[in-house]
């Protein structure tokens, strides 16, 4: 039996991705740097990807799962986090009056968020609400993929489509119009460390960053994952020498 | 039982008020098991190992977890982000739940292939298929935690089957419920039986295990044990052929949390529940596949939600309905065939489960399940008359003998060792 089932389960891996494939939209595959076992971010890349969030998507979109501390893991230090949490106002209270006032962020604070609640978002956006992009990498199949050719997806809508008003074309979304205008051109942001702002470096930048924002405990993850896996190699090795051992006398 | 063999003098005084030492040494030791046993009887030790990972890292989820609807998502976030490690124990949980199931479905099919659920392990079987129709209860509560999209649509979807019932179906859901549809009340409710039901199982385990000791284990030839000469004792014996499959079964889920946490779920239960937005494709989780294959296969309500419990039901009275006296499908030609048939249609109904119900899909659905109900209403029943099993041996030992004789065996069979 265990040699069928052998034979059965591998057929099934090679049949099974096969299967799964045929999907309607093409995503362009990238090389992140973040894949693979020994896979980290490139905090360059997702500080860079964070100005393009703060100075484009964050007019609409929030991550409220966020706070400015975690900025820590884009490389930096407490004072640029404390000032980076000055630069956002928040509502705090009540104080002793009873009542709610505005403050300077802290960075125990999360990100404030573009709108007061859902349905202001949707009146903002033409009936459309923005998601909120803190768990967005996982939230979609293929996330980090689906992501950059969605933002690099805009293209004139092809002779036989009608494109109704406040919907626009993309490649990459599901069913090609999507509500949400094309958000990076080239050169919407200036980068401060001088990179060239495409907007296939832009695209990739903010995908780094979203792909952390989802997935913050990434590099920890692998990190141990391949320690364990080690050390859970070397048990499997010595058990079955034990049980050979063990077993010697069976017979 | 004496408790003279022990040479601790607490172990003596304490086994002799209360002989636990007695009762383990019994089960280490005295408990005669074939020695032929291969690597297919793991699985019942690591299903075993599954539920207790299930139940320590549940314990520490539920001490950060809040199960209200406004507040659920956003626990499991916090989980994931800001309780020390509570990323790890979360993806622990997740993917351990999904390696439960892989475990419980080889543990089956092997049940299945050996003829583990013959006399006189009838109730032995059958309290099995018990574990497995409360795991899937508690799967399912499980899934709805989170309260993503999935988690709130999925319990939307099963939760409505029971409406399908006559008469009482709508009082029933409204019980499951709490109310007038999933909501709040539900999702305590959930987490309540979700807590509660894993100790359940454990107590229908400890069943399980009692009735198994009673007649022993079945082993690949599946002819009874007619002597010491074809039994070793547990200890050292099987704990250590059961410590090789615990070490690759870590090894595997160590790969799955740590590189492919999301592998295995659904990347919409990463948006919280939003009951005024359906999903495209509402699916369960992949271990209800088959099962939602059967349900969506039918074209009327209740006969789905009928087939559906009757793909398990079949198995509480497969002792009855294969009544072949081998029981090893070694020396059955033909139940070995549509035992491959059966495995393969079971893969091929998960696959169509997950697809839309629609064109070609919802034919292949059709004829997948009324190949599952035919292999075991009628196929095992004739098979059990007209079937020409092949000569058993004499002994477990005999075949072992000659087995071991010819070292230099042939190509892979090392893969079915059988000493």
């Amino acid at each position: 039996m265990i040699r069928y089932l052998i034979v059965f389960a591998l057929s099934l891996f090679l049949i099974g991705p096969a299967l799964a494939a045929g999907g309607a939209v093409e995503l362009t595959k990238r090389d992140w740097s973040f894949n693979g076992p020994f896979g980290t971010f490139d905090k360059a890349a997702m500080q860079r990807g964070f100005q393009v969030y703060r100075e484009v998507c964050a007019g609409c979109h929030s991550m409220k799962y966020i706070a400015f501390r975690n900025f820590a893991d884009l490389g930096y230090n407490e004072s640029e986090i404390k000032a980076l949490a000055a630069e956002y106002e928040v509502e705090d209270g009540p104080n002793d009056d009873g009542e709610m006032f505005i403050r300077a962020g802290i960075p125990a604070d999360r990100m404030p968020s573009p709108y007061p609640n859902d349905n202001a978002a949707r009146a903002g956006n033409g009936g459309a609400l923005p998601p909120d992009l803190s768990l967005i990498a996982k939230a979609r199949a293929n996330g980090p993929d689906y992501l950059y050719s969605l933002l690099v997806g805009y293209k004139d809508a092809p002779s036989d489509t009608s494109v109704p008003d406040g919907m626009y074309y993309n490649n990459a979304y599901s069913g090609n119009l999507i509500a949400m205008p094309q958000p990076l051109y080239g050169d919407d942001v200036t980068y401060a460390d001088g990179t060239t702002a495409s907007i296939e470096v832009m695209s990739a930048d903010l995908t780094q960053f979203l792909m952390w924002a989802a997935e913050p405990k990434l590099e920890a993850r692998k990190r141990i994952g391949v320690a364990v896996v080690f050390f859970l190699s070397v048990f499997v090795i010595l058990s079955i020498l034990a049980k050979r051992r063990v077993w010697a006398d069976v017979h | 039982m004496s408790a003279e063999k022990f040479q601790n003098p607490v172990v003596r005084w304490i086994d002799h008020r209360l002989p636990i030492f007695s009762m383990l040494d019994h089960e280490k030791y005295d408990y005669p098991v074939p020695k032929n046993l291969n690597y297919m009887w793991n699985f019942g030790v690591l299903a075993g190992l599954s539920l207790a990972i299930m139940i320590i890292t549940g314990i520490v989820l539920a001490m950060s977890y809040t199960a209200h609807v406004d507040y659920a998502f956003e626990a499991v976030e916090r989980i994931m982000r800001d309780v020390n490690h509570g990323w790890m124990i979360r993806y622990i949980h997740m993917n351990a739940a999904s390696f439960f199931f892989i475990v419980v479905y080889i543990h089956i099919f092997r049940g299945l292939y050996y003829g583990s659920y013959k006399a006189p392990r009838e109730l032995l079987w059958i309290l099995g298929v018990v574990i497995f129709l409360l795991m899937m209860a508690t799967a399912f509560m499980g899934y709805v935690l989170p309260w993503g999209q999935m988690s709130f649509w999925g319990a939307t979807v099963i939760t409505n089957l029971f409406s399908a019932i006559p008469v009482v179906g709508d009082s029933i859901v409204t019980l499951l419920w709490g109310g007038f549809s999933v909501d709040n009340p539900t999702l305590n409710r959930f987490f309540s039986l979700h807590y509660l039901m894993p100790f359940v199982i454990a107590g229908v385990v400890v069943l399980h295990i009692i009735a198994l000791h009673r007649f022993g284990s079945n082993n690949p030839i599946g002819i009874d044990a007619s002597g010491p000469q074809d039994t070793i004792s547990f200890h050292p014996y099987y704990t250590m052929k059961d410590m090789v499959g615990i070490a690759v079964f870590l090894l595997l889920l160590a790969i799955a949390v740590f590189f492919f946490p999301n592998a295995m779920g659904h990347p919409d239960n990463y948006i919280p529940a939003n009951p005024l937005q359906t999903p495209a494709h509402i699916v369960p989780e992949w271990y209800f596949l088959p099962f939602y294959a059967i349900l969506r296969a039918v074209p009327d309500k209740l006969g789905g939600v009928l087939l559906m419990f009757g793909a398990i039901a079949v198995l509480f009275v497969l002792p009855w309905l294969d009544r072949s006296p081998v029981r090893s499908a070694r020396f059955r030609p033909l139940f070995r065939i549509f035992f491959w048939l059966l495995l393969i249609d079971a893969v091929a109904l998960g696959y169509l489960g997950g697809k839309p119900a629609e064109g070609i899909y919802v034919v292949l659905s059709r004829i997948a399940t009324a190949w599952y109900f035919l292999h075991f209403l009628v196929i095992l029943p004739l098979l059990s008359v007209f079937e020409t099993t092949k000569p058993l041996p004499k002994s477990i030992s005999e075949p072992v003998l000659s087995r071991s004789k010819s070292a230099n065996a042939p190509l892979g069979a090392g893969l079915e060792p059988a000493e």
